[in-house]
């Protein structure tokens, strides 16, 4: 964990509401795809919890959705300026859990943190399949860039506008793998939960105050006791999640 | 030199920096950030006889300078805190820590004190009677003097240490709870507790919190936090552990103008865990500015 000043380098929008920031700073405490980063903005009191999109020894890339206020004080800043972040927070994704053809699944918002976890798996020398889901073709974000990375990418949308017509799940009927990753609006993490045979990772998402485990803010009940979701996830694997 | 030292009821603090309770877990997340060693003590967790998981989520929400949080006061229960929490923090804090302790019955509050007063890393106990997140307890003892007297009278009984009792600003009179607990035998008292809030949402049109309420804290309620102390203080001649908002140096050297000995810090350290360490860095230099050379020589000077 580390708490350092950002400065934005580039910064563009990807559909409507979701928007890419690439900062310059220390990301030396990110050890983990999936983790997180807690970001200040000038006048909110509490920061705001954002997933790491990608990072590398100098940039930070967080992809963002315009939720409320402090996401679109966010979306208006420009390159140039400066944020105060605490990296490096978060259990994030396990990539030693034993697969061999590994199923990303993620949903709207729930698809940024899952990129730098396909990176790492293409490194590994895997090639995973990506299930994007979207509610419709203007809010499609990120395809080109899983593609890019050698991913198979199956894009789902719920008006049926492009690609499989439905909810993630309805695109994972008949694909093959042993094990998945998933982020995304809780309804879809249990269905996703629910639909899959094997083993697989969920990042889940809740109201934070501090994001280091200080406060009991985020706290969850699992199958192996109770856990923050800021500190001991936000990733929970699926056997110990209780719906 | 400028003189940090404050004396709370037979400690010596290096300085009157003590982070607030359920606002500091048992201190190690903040371990990780710099030495807490540099605190004057900390409150930890609260902390009831049995374990508590608390409320459900949502438990945390914003507003404008604050936060409201419903967390229900999570905590492994006393038994699991004396056997697994204090023997770890005696590896990353080796200063007397103030134990911050809740219930819902007397014989509770009660247990959980004696329990605590056998435990040598104790310094003060700091007895929660404002808990504005729990139905039934906490507050209910908080919120008439008669009941705050009881309390008081009854954990008295069973521990040497210091007592706190800890105040709730939801009530009428907070003076007159204050004198209460100061006839009953209390050593100290802290003030003030967070105020009871809600925030609505707008789209789903249903309270943010799960709880519907909770208790209101950060910089906006340092105003009210600084006059209960300031009316606390003339009141009563125990010493006060003040808080309520307080983020700054300036911020403490006006909570112990007010009256307050030791200062407390909640919300702050949630959004910059380092606030403690820098205020303690900066109170020499702001010291130095208003003339201050011992931060003893100022506590009630506004009065």
């Amino acid at each position: 964990m580390k708490q350092s000043i950002f400065e934005i380098i580039r910064h563009e929008r990807l559909t409507e509401t979701v928007f890419r920031m690439v900062l310059k700073g220390d990301t030396s405490d990110i050890t983990a795809t999936g983790q997180f980063v807690n970001v200040q903005l000038s006048g909110k009191f509490l920061r705001r919890p954002i997933s790491v999109c990608d990072w590398d020894q100098d940039t930070l890339t967080l992809v963002y959705k315009v939720v409320g206020s402090g996401t679109e004080q966010m979306s208006r800043m420009q390159a140039g300026e400066k944020l105060d972040i605490l990296t490096g927070l978060g259990n994030g994704y396990n990539l030693e859990a034993g697969f061999e053809k590994p199923l990303l699944i993620g949903g709207g918002v729930g698809v940024p943190p899952l990129y730098a976890l396909c990176k790492a798996l293409v490194k590994k020398g895997l090639t995973p399949v990506a299930v994007l889901g979207f509610n419709k073709k203007e809010e499609i974000f990120l395809k080109e860039d899983f593609e890019k990375l050698g991913a198979e990418v199956i894009v789902a949308t719920a008006d049926g506008s492009y690609g499989v017509k439905g909810f993630v799940t309805d695109a994972m009927k008949g694909l093959e793998y042993d094990y998945f990753f998933t982020c995304g609006p809780e309804p879809m993490l249990k269905a996703v939960s629910a639909a899959s045979e094997c083993s697989g990772q969920l990042s889940f998402e809740e109201r934070m105050a501090c994001g280091f485990g200080a406060c009991m803010g985020c706290s969850c009940k699992t199958k192996y006791g109770n856990k923050r979701i800021c500190k001991d996830g936000p990733v929970l694997v699926k056997e110990e999640v209780v719906w | 030199m400028v003189n940090l030292k404050v004396d709370l009821c037979g400690l010596t603090l290096d300085n009157p920096l003590i982070p607030a309770s359920g606002c500091f877990g048992y201190g190690k997340e903040f371990a990780r950030w710099y030495d807490i060693n540099m605190l004057g003590s900390f409150s930890f967790k609260g902390t009831t006889l049995e374990p508590r998981f608390g409320n459900p989520t949502p438990r945390i929400a914003e507003c404008a300078e604050g936060m409201l949080n419903a967390v229900g006061l999570q905590n492994p229960g006393v038994e699991h805190v004396i056997a697994h929490e204090l023997p770890e923090m005696k590896e990353y804090f080796h200063k007397p820590v103030v134990a911050n302790i809740s219930g819902f019955s007397l014989e509770e509050y009660v247990r959980c004190c004696e329990l605590l007063d056998a435990q040598e890393q104790v310094g003060i106990l700091e007895v929660n009677i404002s808990c504005p997140n729990v139905h039934g307890g906490g507050m209910a003892f908080g919120t008439s003097a008669k009941s705050a007297a009881e309390v008081t009278e009854a954990v008295k009984k069973v521990t040497k240490k210091p007592v706190f009792i800890k105040l709730s600003p939801n009530v009428t009179n907070i003076v007159e709870i204050a004198k209460a607990c100061e006839d009953a035998g209390a050593d100290g008292l802290s003030l003030i507790n967070t105020l009871l809030g809600m925030r609505i949402d707008l789209n789903r049109r249903k309270p943010i919190l799960a709880n519907k309420m909770g208790g209101f804290s950060g910089p906006a309620i340092f105003p009210v936090a600084l006059r209960m102390v300031y009316q606390v203080y003339e009141a009563v001649k125990i010493p006060l552990m003040g808080m309520g908002g307080v983020q700054t140096a300036r911020d403490v050297i006006e909570m112990m103008l007010a009256g307050a000995t030791a200062v407390q810090i909640g919300a702050a350290n949630l959004v910059n865990p380092c606030v403690c360490k820098e205020i303690i860095e900066q109170l020499p230099a702001e010291m130095e500015k208003l003339g201050i050379r011992s931060l003893k020589d100022i506590i009630g000077g506004a009065h």
